[in-house]
């Protein structure tokens, strides 16, 4: 792997930006790998990396139907945070966040981690014995989450300035300091570049369309190019779980749902924090690097794999920044795109053996961009073991089997 | 924006209306003879179709009817259940 630095950049750009190599290789499918994992976002790289790392098991193969990151790792709004309700949840979301603090120096490609601060308004009693009880749950795993005032927020948040006559006042706010914005892309391809030097196969435009088993356990992948023989098989497929594990003969506590995100037209910075307004839908938003307001809300209200969104959602978000920040009025919306997730009844992630034999799931949940360097590293774990990560042993499946639910849903926003 | 059939009040844009689930889950009829497998498959699994999917939409906002429609979760084409 050509190492990037200041060096290295200081070097290609005497000789013209001519010798940089490729970042990683595109080889054809070898007959057989140890493990084959479905899926090329954050969360398969990741996973692939992790097996190489911490296993020593780089005869591996991620296969990608499309381009890598270009389901939700490419599609979701950089949100990073552990603000959680459950303790099966808290330190696997600090745990992600630890990581990616760290994995820019791991993987030798800047993650352009930004640590902004998030912000959620309090507009009832509701919502603010929710955050207050989250707060003593993180407390206990020494994460910061605090309340803020709203003199506090007017100094942090100049541009704040909801109508007096609001029709749910903001009280105050909660914050959460270590809340951060990380570029999505990067942690694809940061991933990629690094499993491959380690000797993983990525394998592009290469489409599962089949998963072979044989006494019980799997015994290979049907793709486009041809059959490929696995020891292992492993998806990472949000917003497909269910057609790829239905493949598998395995069904899913999950209902696949548009999420959607848009953005205006860049302007100067006057948003550093990363601002929910919890009471209105959920809508949330933030200034990235570029200079665009970026906003998001909910999923939409029925399940949907056309990855477009539904209009009414845009209004009603729209809508909910405008009356906190009326000076956005003038503000055009340049784009706007939609996601798929797969939600899962509690609202937390799967990460978990099945009922098949060396067959592993992966499903995202409702945010799992803020999960990705924890999920990957406990997904390799489980891939390598056979047996759960200490800290997803309540996140399996059996969950649903035992009735012990880590109930998010509802309390969590999306992003 | 759908525009979904009522069989009451006709085409109307969705925001009127409450998604109510798969229609096609069964549960089970009789409790002493399902096992908890049923119950866990009936309760939390779900078919979560790619394609041609029948549904309950209730009209919450409108003339509150319950109905059945078939609805593509990919093209979002809808065929209200009168016309199948
Ligand atoms: C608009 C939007 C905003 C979001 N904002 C946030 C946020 O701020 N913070 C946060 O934490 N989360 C957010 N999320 C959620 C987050 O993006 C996802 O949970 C996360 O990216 C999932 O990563 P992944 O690697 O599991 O899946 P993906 O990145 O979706 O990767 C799965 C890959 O599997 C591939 N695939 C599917 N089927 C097959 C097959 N049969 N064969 C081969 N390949 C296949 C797909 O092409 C895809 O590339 C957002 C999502 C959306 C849509
Ligand atoms: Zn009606």
């Amino acid at each position: 792997m050509q190492r990037y630095s200041i060096f290295s950049l200081a070097r290609n750009a005497l000789t013209g930006h001519k010798n940089w190599q490729q970042v990683w290789r595109s080889p054809s499918p070898k007959k057989e790998y140890d493990v084959v994992i479905i899926g090329g976002g954050g969360h398969g790289l990741g996973a692939a990396w992790y097996l190489a790392r911490d296993h020593g098991i780089t005869n591996v193969a991620v296969v990608e139907k499309g381009w890598l990151g270009g389901g939700n790792t490419g599609r979701n709004t950089m949100t990073v945070r552990s603000n959680f309700l459950r303790e099966a949840s808290v330190p696997f979301h600090e745990k992600s966040l630890d990581l990616y603090h760290e994995l820019a120096k791991d993987l030798n490609y800047n993650l352009m981690v930004s640590e902004r601060g998030m912000i959620t308004f309090i507009q009832s009693s509701a919502v603010n014995r929710v955050q207050m009880q989250m707060a003593n749950t993180m407390h206990i795993y020494g994460a910061k989450y605090r309340m803020m005032g709203l003199d506090e927020v007017r100094r942090r948040v100049p541009i704040f300035d909801p109508p007096d006559d609001m029709r749910l006042p903001i009280h105050g706010a909660i914050h959460q300091p270590r809340a951060s914005m990380v570029r999505h892309d990067a942690v694809a391809w940061g991933f990629a570049r690094a499993a491959d030097a380690r000797g993983v196969d990525i394998l592009q435009q290469t489409e599962v369309t089949g998963i072979a088993r044989e006494n019980g356990g799997v015994t290979g992948v049907q793709t486009n190019r041809g059959f490929i023989k696995a020891k292992k098989v492993a998806m990472a497929v949000a917003g497909h779980g269910s057609v790829v594990a239905d493949m598998a003969g395995i069904r899913l506590p999950i209902v696949t749902q548009p999420l959607q995100a848009w953005v205006s037209e860049p302007i100067k910075p006057v948003l550093n924090e990363i601002i929910v307004i919890r009471s209105y839908h959920g809508t949330y938003l933030m200034q990235s690097d570029k200079g665009e307001i970026v906003i998001g809300q909910g999923a939409d209200p029925y399940p949907s794999y056309a990855q477009r969104g539904t209009i009414p959602i845009i209004e009603d978000a729209t809508a909910a920044v405008l009356e906190v920040f009326p000076s956005f009025e003038r503000l055009k919306l340049l784009r706007h795109w939609a996601g798929m997730l797969d939600m899962t009844f509690d609202g937390s992630p799967i990460i978990s053996k099945t009922d098949v034999k060396g067959f592993y799931v992966d499903v995202a949940g409702s945010g799992g961009f803020k999960t990705t360097p924890a999920a990957a590293k406990t997904f390799a774990h489980l891939i390598a073991n056979d047996e759960p990560h200490v800290l997803t042993g309540e996140l399996g499946l059996d969950r649903f089997h035992s009735g012990r639910l880590v109930p998010e849903g509802g309390v969590s926003a999306n992003h | 924006m759908l525009l979904i059939p009522c069989p009451f009040c006709g085409e109307r844009e969705e925001d009127e209306f409450v998604f109510g689930g798969d229609a096609k889950r069964e549960r089970p009829t009789d409790p002493t003879s399902t096992s908890t497998e049923q119950w866990v498959d009936y309760v939390y699994n779900s078919n979560n179709t790619k394609g041609e999917s029948l549904e309950w939409w209730w009209h919450a906002q409108g003339c509150t009817k319950w109905f059945r429609i078939t609805r593509n979760t990919v093209t979002h084409a809808i065929t209200p259940e009168s016309d199948r």
